[in-house]
């Protein structure tokens, strides 16, 4: 043990809790708010959700064809790179393993893109196998704008500006492209398990 | 381009108490890269069984500065804001690593005109682009809105005022959302449409938009600035939510 700031003893440890908390977050129960910009105004007539790239044709589907694939609810703790954690949060949505079944493709990266401009950037394999969803519904209502609705991504495993609020598409790449908080300092993977929130992390 | 952010110590060289509840902490920290305006840092703390708390801060003092500045808000159920505002000493150590973000940040060699639109302690990572703006002499029109509950409660205060009378094209707008002092000449509600079309520059001029408070504010402004016709792309945002510890 290196450095002790004087006179801190912190909060009241939580033992029980502290296996579930990766390191740097602290536990939060209401739903802080983060985006660097406006929120965008999507009506759901509108709105559409795309799988292009590499892919032999681009799939589409709009709100109403969406709506219809086979949904999952799922239980998951959520961590953000300012530092907060929520424990045990409920979305129903469409897992990507939907979204991708029966797809060719040679990817190995995917950018999700986002209206508003957003993108982010991951590994395909982050989002196959159970570990990604587009989620439509939060706590059983449909997903607040500030939050990322009518859609957004949902990749638990990883900090959540890796699950791209507002999404509007999944490109498949064969080079990783980094993207919006990645070329801005922030980690190109962001596991929060290895505190990976900065470049170099 | 890629730089570790190392944790590295800060001395307390300067403790200001800015408002009650407000105050800074001035740091010597020996091998500070260098920030721009709008950047934060983290700060983790370290109790003596080895329990660790981490918060991000934004910093307040101008890039030009060879000190760093972090302003606090002290939350009372906080963990580590309580620590910083109310124990923390000059003289003390602070483990901290930074500087941090590449989007919320002012470098000056834009020429659009600003508009800067805090609520409480949203001001501070604004008043480092203020500050960067005085120390680089800059002549970019500028102007802040700044929503407080009461004048004890804005931060910086004195420095805003001096600093929009120096005629080098700095206005600064208040508006006192709770209680205001007999005779005040601003503003006395939230920030609405009115207030926007009162304050902010022209559309057609195209400024850019920093907005940084807590997330009602922020989220309120900024679709109030979308619906006013400015471009969605040039309005920047950041939050301090009532979790920020």
């Amino acid at each position: 043990m290196g450095f002790i700031s004087r006179g801190f003893r912190g909060k009241k440890r939580d033992t029980a809790s502290s296996s579930r908390l990766p390191p740097g977050q602290y536990i939060v129960t209401d739903y802080p708010v983060l985006s660097a910009g406006p929120t965008p105004r999507i009506p759901l007539s509108e709105w559409t959700f795309v799988l292009e790239g590499e892919i032999d044709q681009p799939k589409k589907w709009t709100w109403e064809e969406f709506r219809k694939l086979p949904t999952e609810q799922v239980t998951k703790d959520i961590h953000c790179v300012t530092k907060w954690s929520k424990f045990d949060t409920v979305w129903k949505g469409v897992s990507v393993d939907t979204i991708l079944d029966g797809v060719e493709t040679a990817a190995e990266y995917t950018v999700q893109f986002s209206y508003g401009g957003y993108t982010t950037n991951l590994p395909l394999e982050d989002l196959t196998g159970g570990k990604a969803w587009i989620v439509y519904e939060f706590d059983g209502q449909p997903l607040h704008p500030e939050h990322g609705g009518p859609a957004r991504m949902l990749v638990p495993h990883l900090y959540f500006w890796k699950s791209a609020k507002w999404i509007r598409g999944i490109r498949l790449v064969n080079q990783d492209e980094p993207g919006f908080w990645e070329v801005n300092g922030y980690n190109n993977y962001g596991d929060p398990w290895r505190e990976q929130r900065y470049w170099g992390d | 381009m890629l730089q570790v952010l190392r944790w590295q110590i800060g001395i307390v060289a300067e403790l200001v108490q800015e408002t009650p509840r407000v105050a800074s902490l001035v740091l010597d920290v020996p091998d500070w890269p260098g920030h721009d305006a709008g950047q934060h840092v983290d700060v983790r703390l370290t109790a003596d069984d080895g329990y660790q708390a981490e918060r991000s801060y934004s910093i307040a003092s101008a890039p030009e500065d060879h000190r760093v500045a972090i302003t606090v808000e002290r939350l009372e159920d906080g963990e580590v804001s309580p620590y910083l505002v109310g124990e923390v000493r000059a003289g003390d150590k602070v483990e901290l690593r930074g500087p941090i973000g590449g989007y919320f940040v002012w470098k000056g060699s834009d020429e659009r005109p600003l508009l800067l639109v805090a609520g409480g302690s949203g001001i501070v990572p604004l008043m480092a682009m203020i500050r960067h703006r005085a120390a680089t002499g800059s002549k970019t029109p500028t102007r802040l809105l700044y929503s407080s509950r009461s004048l004890e409660d804005v931060i910086y205060r004195e420095e805003l005022d001096r600093l929009a009378s120096a005629g080098d094209g700095l206005t600064v707008a208040h508006t006192l959302t709770r209680k205001q002092p007999e005779g005040w000449a601003g503003y006395s509600r939230r920030i609405d449409t009115a207030m926007l079309a009162e304050v902010a520059w022209p559309k057609a001029q195209m400024p850019i938009v920093y907005v940084c408070g807590p997330t009602p504010l922020v989220e309120g402004v900024a679709s109030l600035l979308v619906d006013m016709g400015y471009d969605p792309a040039s309005i920047k945002t950041e939050r301090f939510g009532p979790t920020g510890g």
